[in-house]
């Protein structure tokens, strides 16, 4: 019998009677991590030797799971999958993981990344290529691709994500599952490899929403570590979860969701946008009300550039640690400087060295103003457009990028410029640390297409219920990967 | 031609009284064991996060209400971007940017050759120290102890006009830091490091005009205080110098250091070459308001500081104006010196045997106060033996000594070396009958006005090895002549 392709509850409810144990379990996993491994290229690590975990009354606990590359695990390999820290074993646990340790779950396997989560196709790790396990000439989106394809070839029911513009979300949809990342500040970064401080978030890719609310709740907590973490411990997501949700008030930005607005469509953006459309219905005879709204196009199309830039300054000084000479392999130079630049010049892709030199130039004094701290600006003008749309609604729902999961040939993170603001709006999930859900709500040619719903900051519950409810009543819930190529 | 000096201070104290480091859960401490007060953070391991100690944050408001200077309504820290090893994250958390500092546009009032002077403060911040560094020939050792413990940084206005005025303020400043519990400020650990900026100009120009202004220099790194007047006075020098051969004008904006073995200043860089540290706001600290009562609070927990003390020893315990400012000079000292009044010492004599008999014999060793064992309880044990008559006050100093070298009590010494004073009024008496029973040629001479009376008194002494009490002896030869 598979255990590995059902959700949280069922297979807790078979380690309580007995009819299964958390040894076989972590068996199974792992057997079919090296199947993943083979097809999708998703793991940094696995950890053939995972102990089977003891089984209490924590939902969590016993069962396996995987843990993006990017999340300190003591005695653990930890590589953000960059050649920067190929040989990296960390001797401290990132708080959320601890969290998970303490629930009783069990991790079998570290997931490839973009390198330190700078990057959205899962192509650019440093073990190679993340391919989707729905079709495998196409990519699984990044940054939490191993774990998107992991979670979505029915590896494990969840594995742990990281999102700084849509690392969760938008792998979540290219492989037909839930990614879910919480209000800023609920699950302490304390341990995450940082890219961009003030967008990173810890979150989850399950496969239904009822899942990804239990590992939330048992990763988030206020930590003495993380200054921006807050005090959640009045917040249930589980339990949260009624689906009703009758009377919710839903919008979605005609900017971005108007076919009209993209004269050039392919056949995939029109089906795709047709199928928001369906889904905007379902979400009516759910009992909700769905409105248009109008946000300044100027305003969301200087979204991509906000990210860009705010990203990019603060990795180029999160990373200036990375020097090889405290950790990681150590470079040859005659001095401290060769030996730093020549790590730095080996070890990193050229796509981070790119975002490096932009993060640079766009905090030179005689920049900072125009780029850096005009960046600041808009991205408060456009965290407040959405707070006022929070005004009067509980939520936004949007699709997510411009159709299903993108061909691995030819798509080197360059954006079409038709569609950026529909590949990059949940950017605004993280300049507003909103809690943001991606949620699998349909097919183009075979291939998954995600919706999101974001909402307020601190209104993670009721977010996550108006996707429950939605996910309800579409047929997408716990779906396996079928290869369709 | 005469030329007016202009000189400004940046002033770096380790705040040295915290348990923990500013952003760090490690120790801050002063440890002679490289490398022992290190945790992740303080290494840059990928993950860790800074957290802002509280005390840290108080101590930096309080010096920063003494300076007179406003408090932020917001708390927030910046990064200060630069590879070096001895910042491991290679950025510095600190607060550059108004209104980020600690305290921004205060002024102080200071004492310069008994002159009461005026500097402006243009801000003062909270920062994390960086590692300490040796280099050698062919190596550098780094010991990370000192990354990350808490470090104010005080910029001054350039309002210093000589060398003696910038080490008056830095000693000003270096009894604020200690009085408030704030630092031991002890330049010899390495708390306290000074950037110098010095220029010149023309005494005859207008100095509220800026354009009037000399070139700055600024010295780096200058870790004394006779280190700062040295470096002052050689920039002056060598500034006029090239006023006076005509070259002043070819001289750019620069930075030097100040080289102790050659005391001289060595050119560094241009300011053209001036490192852009790329600042920009701390994002794992989220911004917070400072409160009104907790700032109220600070202020209300702000210690008596020396000009406090030094009014109160003058006025309330009626010791001179010099001995008050000798005591007050040195916190350690000026709270020496109330200990011993609690143990029961009036505050004059206490005054008397602390400036004279106790900083003296520290000063001939060169030794702190807390360096000796000579605890308070035992000083005023000595005192209260010599005031009681028990032994003479020549004896007490020699006393003082041995307590200090044999680490034992007062009463102790005294019995080993037998050195009881005699107080006994027969003993003395007989001995005061058969040394003017030896001299009657001498009563003569003192009853007709010849100074011998100490001749009498010394006999005594002598016989009695310096053992009689004097003033007991004096009024005996007195009564022993009347009778005659």
């Amino acid at each position: 019998m598979e255990y590995m392709t059902k959700t949280l509850k069922e297979i807790h409810k078979d380690l309580k009677d007995g009819k299964v144990t958390s040894a076989e379990l972590i068996k199974e996993s792992l057997k079919r991590s090296h199947e993943v491994q083979e097809s999708c290229n998703a793991f940094v690590t696995i950890l053939d030797d995972a102990k089977e975990g003891k089984v209490t009354d924590n939902i969590l606990s016993g069962i396996p799971y995987g843990i993006k590359d990017n999340y300190s695990t003591k005695g653990i390999l930890s590589t953000g999958s960059s050649n920067t820290l190929k040989d990296y074993v960390p001797f401290f646990t990132a708080t959320s993981i601890e969290n998970l340790d303490k629930a009783g779950a069990v991790p079998v396997n570290k997931t490839v990344m973009d390198e330190f989560g700078m990057g959205g196709t899962g192509t650019t790790g440093h073990t190679g290529i993340v391919t989707n396990p729905w079709d495998h000439t196409r990519m699984c989106a990044g940054s939490s691709a191993g774990s998107a394809a992991a979670v979505a070839a029915g590896v494990y029911p969840y594995a742990t994500g990281s999102d700084t513009g849509d690392s969760i979300r938008k792998p979540a949809a290219y492989c037909g599952i839930v990614g879910y990342k919480p209000t800023y500040g609920m699950i302490s970064r304390y341990g995450l490899f940082p890219f961009a401080s003030s967008l990173d978030h810890c979150g989850v890719l399950s496969r239904c929403v009822e899942d990804a609310a239990i590992v939330v709740d048992n990763m988030k907590g206020i930590d003495k570590n993380d200054m921006t973490s807050w005090d959640s411990s009045k917040i249930n997501l589980e339990k949260a979860l009624t689906g009703d949700v009758k009377g919710k008030k839903l919008c979605y930005v005609k900017e971005i969701c108007d076919i009209k607005n993209y004269p050039h469509a392919s056949k995939e953006l029109k089906e795709h946008l047709e199928n928001f459309m369906k889904t905007v219905e379902k979400c009516k005879e759910l009992g909700m009300t769905v409105d248009e709204v109008s946000i300044d196009q100027t305003l969301l199309n200087a979204l991509p550039s906000v990210y860009v830039v705010i990203s990019c300054a603060e990795a180029t000084s999160n990373m200036s640690n990375l020097t090889g000479i405290i950790f990681g392999p150590r470079a040859e130079g005659d001095n401290y400087i060769d030996m730093m630049k020549n790590y730095r010049t080996k070890g990193f892709s050229p796509l981070i060295k790119r975002r490096f030199v932009i993060g640079s130039y766009v905090l030179q004094a005689q920049n900072k103003d125009r780029y850096f701290y005009n960046a600041q600006r808009v991205r408060r003008l456009l965290v407040d457009a959405w707070k006022d749309l929070y005004k009067k609604y509980d939520a936004v729902i949007m699709p997510v990028g411009s159709g299903p999961a993108k061909h691995l040939d030819g798509s080197l993170d360059i954006l079409d410029e038709n569609t950026a603001v529909l590949e990059e709006h949940l950017q605004v999930g993280n300049f507003g640390g909103f809690p943001s859900i991606t949620i699998p709500n349909g097919f183009i040619d075979n291939l998954p297409v995600g919706v999101n719903i974001t909402g307020n900051c601190y209104e993670d519950e009721k977010v996550l219920n108006i996707a429950y409810a939605l996910e309800s009543a579409m047929p997408y819930k716990n779906q396996i990967a079928k290869e369709v190529k | 031609m005469e030329y007016k000096v202009m000189v400004g201070l940046e002033m770096h104290c380790e705040i040295s009284e915290t348990k923990s480091k500013v952003f760090s859960s490690a120790a801050n401490c002063y440890s002679e064991i490289p490398n022992t007060n290190v945790r992740p953070y303080d290494m840059a391991f990928p993950g860790v996060l800074p957290v802002v100690n509280k005390e840290a944050v108080k101590m930096a408001l309080m010096a920063s209400m003494i300076l007179g200077c406003k408090q932020p309504e917001y708390m927030y820290f910046e990064r200060k971007n630069y590879y070096y090893p001895d910042m491991p994250k290679n950025f510095q958390i600190t607060q550059e940017t108004k209104p980020a500092p600690v305290g921004i546009y205060g002024k102080l009032d200071y004492e310069c050759n008994g002159e009461v002077k005026t500097v402006r403060i243009n801000n003062i911040h909270l920062e994390e120290d960086a590692a300490s560094s040796d280099h050698y020939a062919t190596t550098s050792t780094i010991d990370y102890n000192r990354a990350g413990v808490p470090l104010l940084e005080l910029v001054t206005e350039p309002d210093f006009r000589s060398a003696d005025e910038a080490v008056a303020f830095l000693e000003t400043m270096r009894s604020i830091y200690q009085y408030a519990g704030i630092s031991e400020a002890d330049s010899k650990k390495g708390q306290i490091r000074c950037d110098v900026n010095v220029s010149i100009m023309d005494a005859s120009l207008d100095e509220s005009d800026m354009k009037n202004w000399g070139t700055k220099v600024e010295i780096k790194n200058v870790n004394s205080f006779g280190g700062v007047r040295d470096a002052i006075n050689y920039e002056i020098t060598r500034q006029m110098e090239l006023k006076e051969n005509g070259t002043y004008d070819e001289m750019e904006q620069q930075t030097r250091r100040w080289d102790e073995d050659s005391a001289s200043t060595i050119y560094m860089r241009s300011k053209v070459d001036a490192i852009d540290y790329k600042y920009f706001v701390e994002p794992n600290i989220p911004k917070f308001k400072l409160s009104k009562e907790w700032l109220e609070e600070i202020r209300k927990s702000i210690p008596e500081l020396a000009p406090q003390r030094k009014a109160k020893y003058i006025n309330e315990y009626g010791i001179t104006e010099y001995d008050a400012t000798i005591i007050v000079k040195e916190k350690a000292v000026s709270d020496y010196y109330e200990e011993t009044i609690k143990c029961g010492v009036s505050p004059k004599s206490a005054s008397n045997w602390i400036t004279t008999t106790v900083l003296g014999y520290l000063n001939k060793h060169e030794l702190e106060i807390s360096d000796v064992c000579l605890t308070p309880e035992r000083l005023s044990k000595l005192i209260k033996l010599v005031e009681d008559g028990k032994i003479s006050s020549k004896q007490g100093k020699e006393v003082l000594y041995k307590v200090i070298e044999d680490d034992k009590e007062p009463e102790k010494i005294v019995d080993e070396l037998g050195m009881k004073q005699i107080g006994d009024d027969n003993l003395i008496r007989d001995i005061v009958v058969k040394v003017l029973d030896e001299h009657p040629d001498l009563i003569e001479a003192h009853r007709k006005g010849k100074p011998v009376f100490d001749f009498f008194v010394g006999q005594v002494m002598k016989a009695t090895r310096g053992q009689a009490n004097p003033s007991l002896t004096a009024n005996i030869i007195r009564e022993e002549i009347e009778k005659r």
